[in-house]
């Protein structure tokens, strides 16, 4: 945003006005409160994670022990946790999402097209505690009796579907964000792949290739940098779920190997047990599970921008 | 939309007028004019701490503010002043206590934690203390355990794996809990220990009591633990336990009472360290042995926290004599116990110590 209001406006070559210096200045006080506000927040972090950061040191990253009542904390299975299921929940909610966009953006008649949009985009409105609750009710029995049971009679060899399945699992977690993120992942595909131009898709089809070649060698390679771009954002919106996933994950502070099995995520420990932490160190290990929280969040999300950004360069010189 | 939004804003502005005058009108003479007391902490009791609330407001036109967000932070805000009277379900370790100079404890009310099940097919389930840890800890396994079947001859145990399930976030619940389960098995309080939140060997996680409600009705053959309340109001099938004195005994608010009478003799002042009051595992014939006070902290002179008048200091003693008085009749409706006769004389010996600025507060209200 703060570059390219000014780089916009030379790049149409306007003659340069006072409007402009105004307009940068505004820009960069408004980017400067925002680096300061993230700056405030990292250090707030940092301050009240000082305890466990000094009495643990690295180890706190490698640990696998966390127990409140002998004092000892160790981040592993939280950040193990929360990779997994927002990893996994990529893999379930990628494809179906490309699938969306693509059918909405060149394939579906108006009309339908009129009515799925608006559909597929009120899904992320949903407050994820309501998502939660029809993960506890619907899902997760569903998850135990008809997804779990097949899954461990004809792959329970592979260790990441062996038994038992309790429903409350890694897997039911991932699917409950899967859900989440499809809304935001298709949509933002969606409009990347409207924004391809009508001309290279006309030359794709004129040179014989059928609807499915002009799909996969020109709409796709096109809109690939937005796509990604879209893909890290739901990746970040998975890392950081908290409510729903707390309420169907089973947290378990364990090292899973079966996804069929009860994990924990960095979200959901700090809103678990949050409240009732009384003593410094216990909090400030929480605070610190925050603080990678935080770390990991922000560089996904920055990571995000970046691929946006090369993409909108190169399609803006096309 | 537009007309509903100033028509709301205006409703909203009179509301606000018609009660800003009438708090002036009630003032009357002297300086007394609404007087707001401000407490936080758990959210076990808040149901009764609302109760209280709206009862005493009419009854005395005082205010009680109360935040339930949950012990951890009532102690924190305690210690820091910024609220009037805390609320733990545990008592202050004695590292709390002793960074708290003149800290007092009152126990307000008695809850205790039913154990659940979800066996078809069995009816009643009796257990022990020790049969219960060690499912907990991941050594009996199947229903059909040697151990569960002597304490049960007549129920048909199905030859299935017990699905253990705990609550995920810190709690009250859970300190009772395992306060039980290290009470009478040496193996759990070794490897496990009490606490709000724990390092389980077992289990699945379930957020609050109405996660654990659910999973234990979701899933068959599973045993979980929330307050009693629940398990009443969700229909729950619930174990009985044998207590110290033998005896097997449901969960019930008259046996929780029990439980805080067998224990009252050796209870401590108010002004004592309660680190290591429990009354779990209570001697008596009818103790329920899974229960325990939740208590209110209140500062004995009430002058250090900053923003205290002598008549705020006054209205809450006040308040406090009535909450352990005829407070107590509010609690059964809400499935908490009322505190027994002994404890309630120990309560007033507390409250009587509250002072500010070194005068005492309290003129008995007969």
């Amino acid at each position: 945003m703060r570059q390219s209001l000014p780089s916009g406006k030379r790049l149409r070559g306007e003659p340069a006005s006072p409007d402009i210096l105004f307009q940068a200045a505004l820009a960069v006080l408004a980017a400067l409160s925002v680096l300061a506000l993230a700056a405030l927040l990292l250090l707030v972090l940092l301050r009240d994670s000082l305890p466990a950061i000094t009495a643990f040191g690295f180890d706190f990253l490698l640990s696998t022990e966390w127990n409140p009542v002998a004092g000892e904390f160790g981040a592993l299975p939280f950040i193990y946790g929360t990779i997994v299921s927002s990893l996994l929940a990529l893999v379930i909610g990628v494809p179906l999402s490309l699938g969306i966009a693509v059918y909405l953006a060149e394939i579906a008649p108006a009309k339908v097209r009129a009515v799925l949009t608006p559909v597929i985009e009120l899904l992320a409105a949903i407050p994820s505690v309501i998502i939660g609750l029809w993960g506890i009710f619907v899902l997760a029995p569903f998850v135990r009796e008809h997804l779990a049971e097949p899954l461990m009679e004809h792959a329970g060899f592979l260790p990441i579907f062996s038994g038992p399945a309790y429903g409350y699992s890694v897997l039911t977690a991932s699917l409950v964000l899967a859900i989440m993120i499809i809304p935001i992942i298709s949509s933002i595909s969606r409009e990347a792949i409207l924004a391809v131009p009508r001309l290279q898709k006309e030359g794709a089809l004129a040179l014989g290739a059928t609807r499915f070649e002009m799909l996969m060698s020109v709409v796709l390679p096109y809109a690939r940098g937005a796509i990604f771009g879209a893909v890290m954002l739901g990746l970040g919106r998975a890392i950081g779920e908290t409510m729903a996933v707390t309420m169907v994950i089973g947290n378990s502070p364990k090292l899973f190997t079966s996804l069929l099995h009860p994990g924990y995520t960095m979200a959901a420990v700090i809103a678990n047990e949050f409240t009732e932490a009384t003593e410094d160190l216990y909090l400030a290990a929480l605070i610190e599970i925050g603080l990678i929280l935080f770390l990991i969040s922000m560089l996904v999300n920055v990571l995000a921008r970046l691929i946006t950004r090369r993409y909108r360069r190169v399609a803006g010189g096309v | 939309m537009k007309k509903a939004y100033v028509l709301a804003v205006l409703l909203v502005a009179l509301a606000a007028a018609c009660t800003s005058s009438g708090g002036k009108d009630t003032g009357g003479g002297e300086e007394k004019r609404e007087i707001t007391i401000n407490g936080a902490g758990a959210s076990f009791p808040y149901p009764l701490i609302m109760k209280w609330s709206q009862e005493y407001y009419r009854l005395k036109g005082v205010k009680i503010n109360y935040q339930s967000i949950g012990s951890g932070g009532g102690i924190r805000q305690t210690l820091a002043k910024t609220v009037d009277f805390g609320a733990s379900d545990a008592p202050l370790s004695e590292e709390e206590f002793s960074r708290m100079q003149g800290i007092l404890h009152i126990p307000e009310t008695l809850g205790s934690v039913a154990v659940v099940y979800n066996l078809p097919g069995v009816e009643e389930l009796r257990l022990t203390g020790e049969v219960l840890a060690d499912i907990y800890l991941g050594k009996i396994t199947r229903w059909n355990d040697p151990r569960i079947a002597e304490l049960n001859p007549e129920a048909e145990l199905p030859d299935e794996q017990i699905v253990v399930v705990r609550r995920s976030d810190g709690s009250g619940t859970t300190f009772v809990f395992s306060d039980y389960l290290s009470s009478v098995s040496q193996e759990w309080s070794q490897k496990v220990g009490k606490g709000k939140s724990l390092s389980w060997p077992v289990g699945l996680g379930g957020k609050g009591n109405e996660g654990v409600a659910g999973l234990v009705k979701q899933n068959p053959y599973s045993i979980g633990y929330v307050e009693l309340a629940y398990a009443i109001e969700n229909g729950m099938s619930y174990a009985s336990l044998k207590n110290r004195a033998g005896r097997f005994v449901k969960p019930s608010i008259a046996g929780t009472s029990a439980a805080a009478a067998g224990a009252a003799p050796e209870l401590p002042k108010g002004y004592e360290s309660w680190a290591q009051v429990s009354i779990v595992n209570a001697p008596g014939e009818d103790a329920y042995p899974i229960s325990s006070f939740t208590y209110l902290l209140v500062y004995r002179d009430l002058s250090v926290i900053p923003g205290m008048t002598e008549a705020k200091a006054r209205a809450l003693v006040e308040f406090l004599w009535w909450a352990v008085h005829d407070g107590q009749k509010y609690a059964p409706e809400l499935h908490y116990a009322p505190l027994p006769e002994q404890v309630v004389k120990l309560n007033e010996e507390t409250i009587r110590l509250i002072t500010y600025g070194g005068k005492p507060l309290l003129q008995v209200p007969e």
